[in-house]
């Protein structure tokens, strides 16, 4: 059933709504032939006896009320193959690169269906980042969506540049089956400027990285509506790698906030009641099923693991696009402008920042048995030097106790020594415990009571902070 | 099911948009199921209006096209209930989760594929209760099967076989192995009662009378417990921004609470959230039987990423269930995580039939929607004559952290409990994130007498003097933010050193530590009895003029924050006193 109507009856933003005769499923796609000899591609909104809407990819730029549409009768696939590593595709999956046409091995529906949480593998392998803050504090784990909170000018794409370069399993597991999971990035960029996608780009070949990534630009200039379709191509590729040829994924979506623009503005011209801020009232379930299509599945070698970034307009974490995004991933990771300024790389504010798989992933067996209750002393010890910052400009350093001016210190070099480590340092999980090991001993011994006795013994540091030079050197 | 079983017309689609679709020609009453396509989608009517019927479909509706059948199967929402709904995970709509892994042959899940809710080829011992000749009423209990090891499952005459105050004669009944569908037992006017039931799950099954509650139910939470303690029948709402730990609280109180049977509705949360509890709760005891968790729990599962349709049924499902082991006598306890998102689905769906949107574009109704959810928990007499708890615990997922938004307001003023979580206690690691200053339970008095009988006579007086204590820490900190804590005189810095106590030992609990987990209340009261002491040694020696530095440097006091992970409490907390008295008074 491929018959072609010549009804368009309404072009409205990214919306064309034409008279049919024959009965449309809903979210099928949709070929618009324009009287100049272009083809643009969209995909069914609503579906009533007689009429259809339909959002066009593209744009509706072109299209006039003689434009032909032909029903395809199918809704959107994607082609799969392994031969994708190593390639640029456009936001709705074109080669881009100049390489050859993709021969698909096989085609999934881009929608994707939801993974039946009985079939679900808890994730809990630890994922070596190499980045001390995530690693040490928030610790990322294999099949978990972990998103980056930023704002506008943060280096959160060298961060994630930083994690993709550096991640990496465990070694007793690569050594147990080398060959059966092997690492695999895929990058999805949503309305980045072309410069950014450069940088990333650089970054890739740089490194050598390109030859087991896929690439997905949907920048600045492309069409808004695309968007829609990009995310959904991504991890449509991810979860082929991952569960059909036992890839561990890891995906970075880049910017979530233009996806959620782009169906605000998609939600407008159907001319929807809006929610909060005037995102369609469904986002929460939309952003849903993207960032649910991480994870493990039981049975399964790979696995999903995302890194969606967004940046939160005004840097309020309040604002709907990061708020239901908190409520969907397992934590989010927060880049602080205030670090920024004071230059610290990466600039994460361990603070409001958390990774919720991180208690099942780490300790005895899995990274080491101190793991937590450093994590945790580290936390607690922060947040108060944190706070006595604010007591010390207003009655200044001298008018408070030791204890609280140890506090303050610690807050200090934690800030210096554990989170300031530079985007190409790369610290093995080992040495991030110990840097917080040489701080914790800053602090009298009786302060970590969120530590284990047994620990205290082991790893407590007497003669504190003297210690900590020596060591520096000496690594 | 004896319901009128008229023939009704099938429709035809008209229009489809999301999870909703409307249908031509179709004879239907409201909230009847439908199957919807050629898949035959399951789905709900919500709406009439002259010859279009509106429908909610529960799941995903793409490819669906307008001129494609509607059937109609003349029966609303029900829920299957029988032995077998313990130790399984449902999806919104009660379909088992592991059935559909093996029908489906993936583990995705597929579309248009139905199961039962509970299995009907397999067979359970019945042992009678009842013997031919005995008289029974609607609701009484005919014979036992032991569903797990945990519970002694009740098959009951079903409520609606009987009218009220009505009795019939039991004419045969027979004891030995027999799959849900077969009869038992058979009475005098006809009904024939299998183990199996229905109930429409938009409608309360019927009780006697609502009771007020004076058991607690004791979750071992010693923040919970301690101050601000749900009955056994009462309801909660646990509000919070994301990270604060809701779902950590939800899952201390599935484990830990001491109910007969746990429902958890995981609605529009994460799917490895899901996982976890599948994969943790068979391997962790029941603290008050040592058996299996999952052998009192069931689960119903609408992940954020399931159809949306379903997640406003979830909760529905959950609670009729809940009600079905009330009427057994047993106490429940239901925990919804988040009823956000339910509401969310209320407005998603109620958007698209184009309602008139009230506050922040809920629907209208949603007030009255969660009050009658809340409504059907409680401590009720049954129509059997025994009595049963529903205490229904709902999570909040506020926007922004922000408290005063709909669901929340709307939820307060049903529930008598709040729990309180604080994004500012999470970030400092302080869990559970419950704020004590915001949080409070309006069933302390009632339960006072409970506490008073199974823990100790001053449990009101101790929990009253740890309130004190926190309100005043709670204007001291506001001055120290101005002035440093040297500068406030030695009692008051005495005070707020008792109040860390109160807050980093007693408030505190590891959910991660084995022991410091589960804390029963005799501990909890312990806890508090040691600071207390801690206290009035201190302000002792401060009168006999101590020098407040002194005092808190006492060598004992740390051991304080190690008695929550104490397995052999009672020793540790016996020297830990008597060691903190005699250190303190060997300073004057």
């Amino acid at each position: 059933m491929s018959k072609q109507y010549q009804t368009i009856t309404e072009i409205s933003g990214p919306l064309v709504f034409a008279e049919v005769d024959e009965d449309i499923g809903y979210d099928e796609i949709v070929k618009i032939h324009t009287q100049q000899g272009e083809t643009l591609r969209g995909q069914v909104l609503e579906s009533s006896e007689g009429i259809v809407a339909i959002q066009v990819f593209e744009g509706t730029s072109g299209i006039d009320q003689k434009a032909s549409i032909e029903f395809e009768g199918k809704t959107m696939k994607m082609d799969l193959t392994e031969d994708l590593l190593g390639r640029v595709l456009d936001g709705s999956g074109r080669p881009i690169d100049g390489g050859p046409d993709i021969v698909p091995d096989t085609k999934e529906n881009i929608v994707g269906a939801a993974i039946n949480p009985y079939s679900r593998e808890y994730p809990e392998e630890f994922i070596e980042t190499g980045v001390s803050v995530i690693d040490g504090m928030n610790t990322l784990v294999r099949g978990q969506k972990l998103p980056i909170f930023s704002s506008s000018g943060q280096p959160h794409s060298e961060l994630a540049m930083q994690i993709a370069r550096q991640a990496s399993v465990p070694e007793e597991e690569a050594d147990g089956e080398g060959e059966g999971s092997e690492f695999a990035v895929i990058f999805g960029a949503m309305g980045i400027t072309a410069e950014e996608a450069n940088e990333f780009m650089e970054d890739f070949e740089r490194t050598g990285a390109l030859e087991r990534s896929v690439v997905f630009m949907n920048l600045a200039d492309d069409p808004a509506v695309e968007r829609m379709v990009t995310p959904r191509m991504v991890l449509t590729t991810a979860e082929y790698l991952a569960f059909e040829k036992d890839y561990h994924v890891l995906v970075i979506l880049t910017d979530m906030t233009n996806y959620c623009e782009a169906l605000r503005e998609i939600g407008a011209a159907r001319e929807e009641v809006p929610g909060r801020r005037g995102y369609p009232g469904y986002m929460y379930t939309d952003l849903a099923q993207l960032y649910e299509r991480a994870g493990r599945i039981q049975g399964r070698e790979g696995s999903v693991t995302q890194i969606p970034i967004l940046t939160m307009p005004g840097d309020d974490d309040t604002h709907p696009i990061p708020d239901l995004t908190g409520y969907i991933t397992e934590g989010q990771i927060y880049v602080d402008p205030d670090l920024n300024s004071q230059g610290l790389e990466p600039p994460v504010n361990v603070l409001p920042s958390l990774s919720r798989l991180m208690d099942d992933g780490i300790g005895e067996g899995l990274t080491r048995e101190d793991h937590a209750d450093v994590s945790d002393q580290m936390y607690a010890a922060y947040a108060e030097g944190e706070d006595l910052r604010d007591l010390v400009n207003i009655v200044g350093r001298e008018a408070l106790s030791e204890r609280d001016n140890k506090y303050l210190d610690f807050a200090d070099r934690f800030e210096q020594e554990f989170v300031d480590q530079g985007f190409d340092t790369d610290r093995a999980l080992v040495e991030t415990l110990s840097i917080g090991w040489d701080l914790l001993s800053m602090l009298p011994k009786e302060e970590l009571n969120r530590i284990d006795e047994e620990f205290i013994e082991e790893y407590y540091r007497e003669d504190g902070s003297e210690e900590t030079e020596a060591e520096a050197t000496a690594d | 099911m004896s319901q009128t079983q008229t023939v009704r017309e099938d429709g035809t689609i008209a229009s489809v948009s999301g999870p909703v679709v409307t249908a031509r020609d179709l004879d239907a009453r409201m909230n009847d199921v439908v199957y919807v396509g050629k898949n035959g989608l399951m789905g709900e009517v919500i709406e009439i209006e002259e010859d279009i019927t509106t429908l909610q479909v529960y799941e995903e509706t793409s490819g669906v096209s307008p001129g494609g059948p509607v059937e109609n199967t003349g029966e609303p929402l029900s829920v299957d209930l029988g032995p077998g709904l313990l130790d399984t995970i449902y999806d919104g709509v009660q379909r088992p989760l592991d059935v559909l892994e093996d029908k489906m042959e993936s583990p995705y899940l597929r579309r248009g594929v139905d199961a039962p809710g509970i299995e009907l080829d397999k067979t359970w011992g019945f042992e009678p209760e009842v013997e031919a000749g005995d008289e029974v009423g609607r609701g009484d209990v005919v014979g036992i099967v032991e569903e797990t090891v945990t519970i002694d499952h009740k098959v009951m005459v079903p409520p609606n076989a009987l009218g009220e105050g009505e009795t019939a004669e039991v004419v045969s009944v027979d004891s030995g192995e027999f799959t849900v569908e077969e009869t038992v037992a058979e009475l005098d006017n006809g009904v024939e009662i299998q183990m199996r039931q229905e109930w429409p799950v938009r409608e309360p099954r019927p009780t006697v009378e609502k009771k007020t509650p004076t058991t607690p139910l004791v979750s071992g939470q010693r923040i919970l417990d301690g101050l601000f303690p749900i009955a056994k029948g009462g309801t909660a709402a646990i509000p919070g921004p994301f990270g604060s730990g809701k779902t950590v609280t939800q899952h201390q109180l599935a484990k830990y609470a001491d109910a007969d049977i746990i429902i958890y509705v995981g609605c529009g949360e994460r799917g490895n959230e899901m996982t976890e509890v599948i994969d943790d709760f068979p391997e962790l005891e029941d603290p008050s039987t040592g058996n299996p968790l999952m052998a009192r729990t069931s689960l119903i599962a609408n992940t954020s990423n399931m159809p949306v349709a379903a997640r406003e049924s979830c909760v529905y499902t959950g609670i009729t269930i809940a009600e079905f082991y009330r009427d057994m006598g047993y106490d429940v306890a239901l925990m919804a995580d988040s009823t956000s998102r339910w509401a969310e689905a209320m407005r998603e769906i109620s958007s698209r039939l184009e309602e008139m949107p009230g506050e922040e574009g809920y629907p209208a109704y949603l007030a009255a929607r969660l009050a009658q959810f809340y409504e059907r928990a409680g401590y009720f007499e049954n129509v059997n004559g025994t009595e049963g708890s529903v205490s229904a615990i709902g999570a909040v997922s506020p926007p922004g952290g922000d408290f005063s938004e709909p669901v929340t307001q709307n939820t307060l003023r049903i529930v008598k409990t709040f729990w309180a979580l604080d994004a500012d206690l999470a970030e400092r690691r302080h869990f559970p994130s419950i704020n004590w200053n915001e949080s409070y339970s309006l069933y302390k008095d009632q339960l006072d007498p409970w506490f008073q009988d199974a823990v100790a006579d001053d449990w009101p007086d101790r929990r009253q003097w740890a309130v004190d204590v926190l309100d005043e820490e709670a204007e001291l900190q506001e001055i120290v933010q101005l002035v440093g804590k040297d500068a406030l005189p030695e009692d008051q810095q005495l005070t707020l050193e008792v109040a860390r106590y109160l807050r980093e030992a007693y408030l505190q609990q590891n959910a991660f530590h084995p022991v410091d987990t589960y804390c029963p209340p005799e501990k909890t009261y312990l806890m508090l009895t040691t600071i207390q002491t801690f206290n009035d040694e201190a302000f002792d020696a401060l009168e006999a003029g101590v020098p407040v530095d002194e005092i808190i440097d006492t060598e004992a006091l740390p051991r304080i924050n190690r008695i929550g992970v104490q397995d052999d409490y009672e020793a540790y907390v016996d020297e830990l006193q008597s060691d903190i008295e005699s250190q303190i008074r060997s300073l004057y």
